[in-house]
């Protein structure tokens, strides 16, 4: 009953069959697998297939509702997706034809997407496809895409960090390592908006003009240095410190709005910069005028006027004599344009 | 050039002398940066800048750089994925050779702007081959010539290279195959799992 399985396929035998197709297959009528090409055999064995009912193998994901044989019989000529019913559950793509004679089906799979997955599973090298299949070039493709995009990953890290590198060079003083006007105002205006209460101090130093001049440059940046680190020692992590201009400095403190607590900041501040400090073994004495103004958060002042208040506040602890701090109060007068 | 040859190169550099020859050969070239990147493309002035900035830091023939560059190329434990990609061209060292011709076309489905040499091979009798390469980058025949000793060996085979220069844009090697099963070539899975 299963007459023509005995007869060569399409006039070839077996072994050029399977050269030609390496994962075809016969299907009697009645549904039992007849013949096998060598790559389908590697991932089965023979006694896997030849004479085991199609369906008890595979599972027909399209078309679907392939129950019978009858059924199975009917999918010739259509685009096939099916897989393995047991473990590893490989899958394939395929086309079936009927055999003249009603011999029943002719079979010829490939491992479709799947294919680096079949190709690790069962271990398959070159002679297990055809020349024509372009699973090689698939592979190749595969591997190769995934070098390039590796690459490029890599290139995109390098560019990501060189660009964090060069917004924290944009917003960095050079000689002290501090944050620079660019990087305070960017937090003030952000401080701003969020109507956070907050607190201001702007700061020139006294006598750095003496010390630049008498000592030189050098001893001018170590200074500007040494004020750097008393600044950052004494605030907090979450506080701004800015070197805005020569021998300025702004700082800002979110949370901070108790004038005393503020007071006794900036007077800490004060005592540690008047600190005698020496430069190759020269004593450099400098001092500090300082300004201070706490911003409430109903304060709608725009950031240029909280700036010009703090510097008014500033410029009378010059004019009252250096070396002092002065909260802001709106009877200051104004300070003199730079 | 694209990136990726020139960085080939800049690492065959380092990594078979060291950084120190690297630097000098960029000083030498004034390159104008540090390292190439490989994803870029450069102008090719720059690539003869390099190999002749290599050629004289080294005191070494510029072909003869070039051959080791191509010996690099296929068995630096940095650059596996390249021999891995070459050993697809087929299952014996015959298959590799012919899949040659194929070269320049993979190279591009690969990496669309990469412009590789384009490759020819030639049966003269069993066993006698000659490869040729048209490219207008001078050199690249020497390159191969590495890329092909290490690749017989890879597959285990026995064979005699020669370079010869047959025209202004063509560079041949002549390939006689002694024996295709010389000895027991590495081990290559279609499918490996992803390296690193």
């Amino acid at each position: 009953m299963d007459g023509g399985m005995h007869e060569p396929l399409l006039g070839l035998d077996d072994v050029s069959a399977g050269r030609l197709m390496p994962m075809y297959m016969c299907v009697s009528p009645t549904g039992h697998i007849r013949k096998v090409g060598p790559t389908l055999t590697k991932i089965l064995g023979r006694d896997g297939l030849i004479g085991r009912r199609f369906l008890e193998v595979f599972t027909l994901r399209r078309p679907h509702s392939v129950l019978s044989t009858a059924d199975l019989m009917g999918v010739s000529g259509a685009q096939l997706s099916l897989s393995l019913r047991e473990a590893p559950h490989t899958q394939f793509k395929g086309i079936a034809v009927l055999l003249e004679g009603a011999a029943g089906l002719l079979f010829n799979l490939s491992f479709g997407i799947s294919v680096a997955d079949a190709v690790r599973t069962h271990q398959l090298s070159y002679a297990d496809f055809a020349p024509t299949d372009l699973v090689v070039e698939m592979l190749f493709l595969t591997e190769a895409k995934t070098a390039v995009m590796d690459e490029l990953k890599r290139l995109n890290q390098r560019l990501h960090q060189a660009k964090i590198a060069a917004e924290d060079q944009a917003l960095t003083d050079a000689v002290t390592g501090l944050r620079n006007r660019r990087a305070m105002e960017r937090v003030l205006r952000r401080i701003l908006e969020m109507r956070a209460p907050f607190s201001l101090m702007g700061m020139d130093l006294d006598y750095f003009k003496q010390v630049n001049d008498s000592l030189g440059h050098a001893a001018g940046d170590f200074v500007l240095d040494r004020v750097g680190k008393i600044l950052t020692a004494e605030t907090r992590q979450s506080d701004t410190v800015a070197r805005v201009g020569g021998d300025e400095f702004v700082l800002i403190f979110p949370g901070l709005v108790q004038d005393e607590k503020l007071s006794s900041l900036a007077h800490r501040i004060l005592a540690r910069i008047e600190e005698p400090m020496a430069f190759e073994g020269n004593p450099c004495r400098i001092s500090a005028s300082i300004g201070t103004i706490t911003v409430a958060p109903d304060d709608s002042s725009a950031a240029q006027v909280l700036l010009a208040n703090v510097d008014r506040a500033l410029y009378r602890s010059k004019q009252l004599g250096r070396g002092r701090v002065t909260p802001f109060d709106p009877t200051i007068g104004a300070a003199p344009a730079d | 050039m694209h990136g990726l040859i020139n960085r080939s190169i800049q690492c065959f550099l380092r990594d078979t002398y060291s950084d120190l020859v690297w630097l000098d050969v960029v000083n030498h070239a004034e390159l104008g940066f540090d390292g190439f990147e490989a994803m870029l493309t450069y102008d090719d002035d720059l690539t003869v800048a390099v190999l002749d900035a290599a050629a004289h830091r080294l005191s070494r023939e510029r072909d003869s750089i070039l051959e080791d560059l191509g010996t690099y190329l296929v068995s630096h434990p940095n650059l596996e994925s390249l021999r891995r990609l070459l050993r697809f061209g087929g299952v014996g060292f015959v298959d590799f050779l012919h899949s040659l011709d194929e070269l320049q076309g993979r190279g591009r489905l690969a990496v669309p702007d990469l412009d590789l040499p384009r490759l020819e091979l030639n049966c003269h009798a069993p066993g006698h081959y000659s490869l040729t390469c048209q490219t207008p980058h001078r050199g690249f025949g020497h390159v191969m010539v590495g890329i092909l000793r290490v690749m017989a060996d890879d597959y285990g085979a026995l064979v005699l290279l020669e370079h010869h220069r047959t025209g202004s844009d063509v560079e041949t090697i002549s390939i006689d195959l002694l024996d295709q099963q010389h000895a027991e070539g590495r081990h290559f899975d279609l499918s490996a799992r992803r390296m690193q």
